[in-house]
């Protein structure tokens, strides 16, 4: 290279010369910042050593993990600094600020009632510790909680600070960054699985000339990926085999397969189903006993404020083990199976927040009484609503949390303890733990969709699941490195990657609907909170549209009107189906010029042999 | 990188590091080719010597090192890559040479090697995948054509000091 380079030189005009030096300075300057702004990157050298011993699979899993602490760090500064900070500068004054609590009018008294019992006078130490694990009590009356954002108005020296306006927006904002940010890492994933999906006759190339992961320094990290790419290889001409034999299959065959399939699925469905119902009724039962808390000692007490958490665990990881046992009769091909199981963990995991929050809403909206049909929700025992679900959102944090260090400290040490001391049979052939990307990915991206509904009843979660996920790092990384051997089949960091996003993304996305039913739908609580004059969270924004100078006001309801909207749509459209035409012809193109490449060896093929019969006349 | 490639020299010949050649021998105790399965093509394919003793001065470790890093274009780094698997140095991958490549990439023990019939299968399955005129061997233009359509290639044919 550097030959031709040198060789080009003679020929090029001095312009040309000068220019070039001047693209290499650029060049040396630029790859000096990017050096220096890699020092400032976080966990860098310890996530290039986990590569290093365990292969690029694993490390997708910690720069996923680095991507959401920088994630939840960015929404807590999000949310601090417009709610939190101006709520408390006004609270105490400072910078002669002061704030206004204006009562809702025609609003029934009764529902306006709430008070907080901030633990006042002696009280044992223990109750500290159950306000800390459960949020209530002393904690309740902290910003921690929607509770303490009771404030209409505010005034930093003279500017008015519309706080319900700034609650409202900050939530969309926090959302739409998250959305645009996960959709811009998985662009390039997106391209990649696009491309290159539709070619699964690639797949041995790709394994064999790029298979070997020239990072890895150890000799242990080599032989282990030696066995794995081996594995991986009689697995992928298995599964050719089997493809080759699924497609000579006979129709009875097919008929007994396809009515097993269908079986087989009933049963995950009435699984799902005991998981759901079940975590039905635990919430409502803690809900129930929760409140009379006079009966019941401490340790009982906890126990029935973590029921509903205790119980969606339990069926997190009850539910994945039927999963995998039942696939087995299914008979797909080994890599459908996979997928299979993990989308069905998947919708387990996301489906089970919802159901959590579906029962404690058919709790918030029973209303019997027409006084409790006054204010739209059971006043009596939900005068603050959004808190009691900020408070159950921060248990299912908390205890996810003390989940992963437990599960880490008494079952992963203990067993690489019994592995390494015992030499016993069973001991040997349970073997150490294999680092199961899959399900520690699903731990996270549980904990980010809770982060997520959460952040609109409890502001400062992202600040507790940014410390969360920072302490996991540490513990997952000493886990693997002490305990875990490296999985005998390996994930391709290309398609993890993209994996890890979508999935996010379905996360995200499902996050959504029960904030947009809370801010729409639900009555806010008359008495806390910022939107304590307005009927439904959402009604805010009308209002604050209505002040506008009537011009913005018009341009604001065209853009929303039908007439706006249905035109909009159908360009959407169209230049939709534009790309996928083009998409489609470029395909077609690459097409004909890999035949134009067979044509020109054929053609060369039969110059030489037309030359080789001249000569020899 | 002067520091790595010094490091390697006895002691004595460290001043002059800039000419003089380092033994093959040496350079596998570097940790990053020591694990490789592919150490002896590398010093192979980079080593200028004339003696054919794959012993590297401090340039050829230099271009080692610039192929192998994150600026390199895809281009280059097929480039090296297709001179590095092709065993028998004949400017193709034959099925030799793919039965070799496979064999390193597996282990080194017999019970790490695929079966006869396994090797066979691949081997078909690769080459229908990258012969594109039919000719039973890869050339370097299929080669390139082929792994640019790799998504993991740029990620694993890399070395970072």
């Amino acid at each position: 290279l550097r030959d031709c380079q040198q060789a080009d030189i003679k020929y090029l005009s001095e312009w040309k010369q000068w220019k070039r030096t001047s693209s290499k300075s650029l060049k040396k300057v630029l790859n000096e910042v990017k050096e220096l702004s890699s020092y400032l990157e976080l966990w860098r050298h310890d996530i290039h050593s986990i590569e290093g011993k365990f292969g690029t699979g694993i490390q997708s899993y910690f720069s996923f993990l680095r991507f959401l602490v920088l994630l939840s760090f960015i929404i807590f500064i999000l949310m601090f600094s417009f709610v939190t900070l101006p709520s408390i500068i006004s609270k105490y004054g400072i910078f002669n600020s002061s704030f206004a609590k204006i009562p809702p009018k025609n609003v029934e008294l009764h529902c306006t009632i709430y008070k907080p019992s901030g633990n006042k006078g002696l009280t044992y130490f223990y109750t500290y510790l159950k306000d800390l694990l459960s949020g209530t009590g002393f904690l309740e009356v902290t910003s921690l909680f929607y509770g303490y954002y009771t404030i209409d108005a505010a005034w930093l020296s003279i500017l008015r600070y519309n706080l319900p306006l700034a609650y409202l927006l900050a939530t969309f904002a926090y959302l739409a960054l998250s959305l645009l940010w996960i959709i811009k890492r998985s662009v390039e994933g997106f391209k990649q699985n696009l491309v290159h999906g539709e070619d699964q006759f690639q797949s041995y190339c790709n394994k064999v000339f790029a298979g070997w992961d020239f990072c890895i320094t150890d000799p242990n990290a080599a032989r282990l990926k030696h066995r794995s790419l081996q594995y991986e290889l009689q697995t992928d001409l298995e599964e050719e085999r089997l493809k080759r034999k699924i497609a000579e299959r006979t129709m009875k065959e097919k008929l007994r397969i396809y009515s097993l399939r269908i079986f087989i699925n009933i049963i995950a469905i009435a699984v799902l189903s005991g998981c759901f119902y079940s975590i039905y009724r635990a919430t409502v039962f803690s809900q129930e006993n929760s409140n009379d808390i006079s009966n019941m000692n401490f340790q009982a007490n906890l126990l029935v404020q973590y029921l509903p958490s205790m119980v969606i665990t339990l069926a997190n990881f009850i539910a994945p083990q039927i999963f995998s046992f039942l696939i087995r009769f299914e008979d797909y091909s080994p890599a459908f199976e996979i997928r299979l199981t993990l989308m069905r963990c998947i919708f387990v995991r996301l489906a089970n927040i919802g159901v959590l929050l579906f029962s404690l809403w058919s709790q918030i909206s029973y209303c019997a009484t027409d006084e409790c049909k006054a204010c739209g929700y059971n006043y009596k025992l939900y005068p603050c609503w959004e808190t009691e679900v900020g408070q159950e959102m921060y248990k299912l944090m908390i205890f996810d949390f003390i989940i992963i260090l437990a599960v880490t400290l008494f079952v992963d040490f203990p067993r690489k303890l019994l592995v390494t001391h015992c030499s016993c049979k069973p001991v040997q052939w349970c073997g150490l733990q294999e680092f199961g990307i899959s399900d520690n990915v699903l731990e996270i991206i549980y904990g980010q969709t809770i982060c997520w509904i959460g952040t609109f009843f409890s502001p400062l979660l992202p600040a507790i699941a940014t410390i969360k996920y920072f302490i996991i790092f540490y513990i997952k990384k000493i886990s693997l490195m002490h305990t875990c051997k490296p999985a005998a089949r390996p994930v391709r960091a290309s398609s993890s990657n993209f994996f890890f996003l979508v999935v996010l993304l379905i996360g995200l996305v499902l996050a959504f609907i029960p904030l947009g039913i809370s801010i729409a739908h639900i009555p806010s609580s008359k008495a806390c909170g910022p939107f304590r004059s307005f009927n439904t969270s959402w009604a805010v924004v009308p209002d604050t549209i209505l002040e506008l100078p009537t011009g913005l006001q018009q341009v604001l309801y065209g853009i929303a009107s039908e007439a706006f909207a249905v035109p909009f749509f159908m360009v959407i459209c169209l230049i939709m189906f534009y790309f996928i035409a083009l998409a489609g012809a470029h395909k077609r193109v690459v097409e004909q010029l890999r035949e134009q490449l067979v044509m020109e060896s054929r053609d060369k093929l039969f110059l030489i042999r037309k030359i080789t019969e001249a000569q020899r006349h | 990188a002067y520091k790595r490639f010094s490091e390697l020299l006895p002691k004595e010949e460290r001043e002059n590091a800039c000419s003089a050649r380092v033994p093959k021998r040496q350079i596998l105790t570097l940790p990053e080719l020591r694990a490789n399965p592919f150490q002896h093509r590398i010093c192979r394919v980079f080593s200028t010597s004339d003696d054919g003793d794959d012993s590297m001065s401090f340039e050829d470790f230099l271009d080692m090192l610039s192929v192998f890093s994150d600026s390199a274009t895809s281009d280059i780094k097929s480039h090296y890559a297709f001179r590095i698997f092709d065993f028998d140095d004949d400017g193709t991958l034959d099925r030799k040479d793919l039965e070799k490549l496979v064999n390193c990439l597996t282990g080194q023990g017999e019970e790490s090697r695929l079966s006869n019939m396994e090797m066979e299968q691949l081997i078909q399955n690769i080459l229908e995948e990258s012969d594109i005129d039919k000719d039973g061997t890869i050339n370097l233009s299929e080669f390139q054509h082929v792994v640019s359509r790799s998504p993991d290639f740029a990620s694993s044919f890399k070395i970072v000091l």
